[in-house]
């Protein structure tokens, strides 16, 4: 085995453009999957089959099948629709989506675990519908939410290299193309191997600290 | 689309099966190996058992997968074929998952059960396979059918190294047709049968190990849905404008 410092050192400024882009689709695709996820929770509690059942069945759909797969669907069958979003942004869609499918179950669990007695109590008090949502169940179900949201922004940031196979230079397509360029495959792959692992043990840790602060 | 095109498509199938069936296998005995020895007495064991679980889990599938194509060969001279190649990428990225999920449940199986093991005798060997396996497997199900189809999922990362499974015949049919839509939902409904397919294997086999040991899942799971019933019910008239 031959392991070449050089290397390592030149590909390091590659490496922080790629950190970057990867930090970047993370936090945005977060944001969607955590905003999208709240909005499927909310809608598989309407009370009408109709909205329900299509819901239930489309993120069913989309949680049992490849975010891969879905990645390609988004960037080659949007443009035909007349939607040209940059990869990035395809990207970022693509990851809100899938995980978004997750996040809804993590806030049905969250709501579901608010006692019925907050429920009755809002209705004594003749709160409306939105004040009871925003007042009473959410606050409570945030602090339920919170840890397993962050679980799956780690599981999100393990899927962002996949963005590499629609030409967005992340981190894993940085490596691949600093390899190509320089015949060496070895350090740019194990680099970034190292910074995933890194970078999701300091996320779990941080994890940790803040649901140790939120169950107080 | 053409015979010859759907030909494609089901050679794509046959190979991502028959790489969920083999990464499955590694994994499961990854799984168990790792999660059995994480709950070892002795401390080194455990630790060591514990860091394979913290760096597999902490890298991401592909980048294993890139790591197992491109780094092995060159680094240790270990050229494999790349079904093989795949199915140890996978199959040691997921096991890795798979091991907190033994551990987990190996951890819930009530302590009473162990002590009464240790009180008739049983060397730990005996234990682990006639107390403690036989309840914990069970319970098991449900979380390892969750982790075989994110599996299923994952097998379609290979096709980034140019093995020839179900997403890359995708696109090789979609290069020959240009109707993008298409094929990619045909492609993402075969992947949702092969899911589907999967959770009904993996409940009835639930059902019959907790026949075995004299549980049954129905009554739960009647229970389960009642619950969510009465607390949907009582979110339903709230969210009546959500």
């Amino acid at each position: 085995m031959t392991w070449d410092w050089n290397a390592v050192g030149d590909f390091m400024p590659h490496f922080w453009d790629g950190l970057l882009v990867t930090l970047q689709a993370l936090a945005l695709g977060s944001l969607l999957s955590f905003s999208l996820g709240l909005v499927w929770a909310l809608l598989m509690r309407t009370p009408t089959r109709w909205v329900r059942w299509p819901v239930g069945v489309v993120t069913e759909f989309v949680r049992n099948t490849p975010l891969l797969v879905q990645l390609f669907f988004l960037f080659y069958v949007l443009p035909e629709w007349g939607l040209a979003f940059s990869a990035l942004t395809t990207g970022i869609i693509a990851i809100g989506l899938h995980y978004s499918t997750y996040t809804m179950q993590v806030y049905r669990a969250g709501i579901e675990a608010v006692p019925v007695g907050q429920w009755e109590a809002a209705t004594a008090l003749s709160l409306s519908v939105r004040r009871t949502w925003t007042a009473v169940i959410l606050p409570q179900a945030v602090r339920r939410v919170v840890p397993p949201l962050g679980n799956y922004a780690i599981s999100m940031l393990k899927d962002t290299p996949i963005l590499m196979t629609i030409t967005v230079l992340e981190m894993l397509g940085r490596a691949r193309l600093f390899s190509q360029q320089h015949f060496q495959f070895t350090e740019p792959v194990t680099v970034i191997g190292v910074a995933f692992i890194v970078i999701s043990f300091l996320a779990s840790l941080l994890l940790r600290t803040l649901e140790r602060r939120l169950v107080r | 689309m053409t015979t010859g095109l759907w030909e494609l498509v089901l050679k794509g199938v046959w190979t991502t099966v028959q790489l969920l069936v083999l990464s499955a296998l590694l994994a499961a005995a990854v799984s168990f190996v790792v999660g059995i020895a994480r709950t070892h007495r002795l401390r080194t064991v455990r630790f060591v058992a514990g860091f394979y679980t913290e760096v597999f889990r902490g890298t991401s599938a592909l980048v294993m997968i890139f790591w197992v194509f491109f780094v092995l060969p060159i680094a240790f001279g270990w050229q494999l074929v790349p079904m093989w190649a795949g199915t140890l990428a996978l199959g040691l990225t997921y096991g890795a998952y798979g091991s907190e999920i033994v551990r987990g449940a190996l951890n819930a199986v009530d302590a009473a059960q162990k002590e009464g093991g240790i009180a008739l005798g049983f060397t730990p060997w005996q234990r682990l396979r006639l107390i403690l396996l036989p309840q914990a497997v069970p319970e098991m199900i449900p979380s390892f059918c969750n982790l075989v189809i994110e599996l299923l999922k994952g097998t379609a990362l290979v096709s980034v190294m140019g093995m020839g499974d179900l997403a890359f015949s995708a696109n090789l049919v979609r290069l020959a047709l240009q109707e993008s839509a298409e094929v990619y939902t045909y492609v993402l409904l075969i992947y949702f049968v092969i899911a589907f397919v999967i959770t009904r294997l993996m409940r009835a086999l639930e059902k019959r190990l907790k026949a075995g040991i004299g549980r049954d899942p129905g009554t739960e799971r009647t229970a389960r849905a009642a619950k969510r019933a009465q607390t949907t019910g009582v979110g339903a008239a709230g969210g009546g404008a959500a």
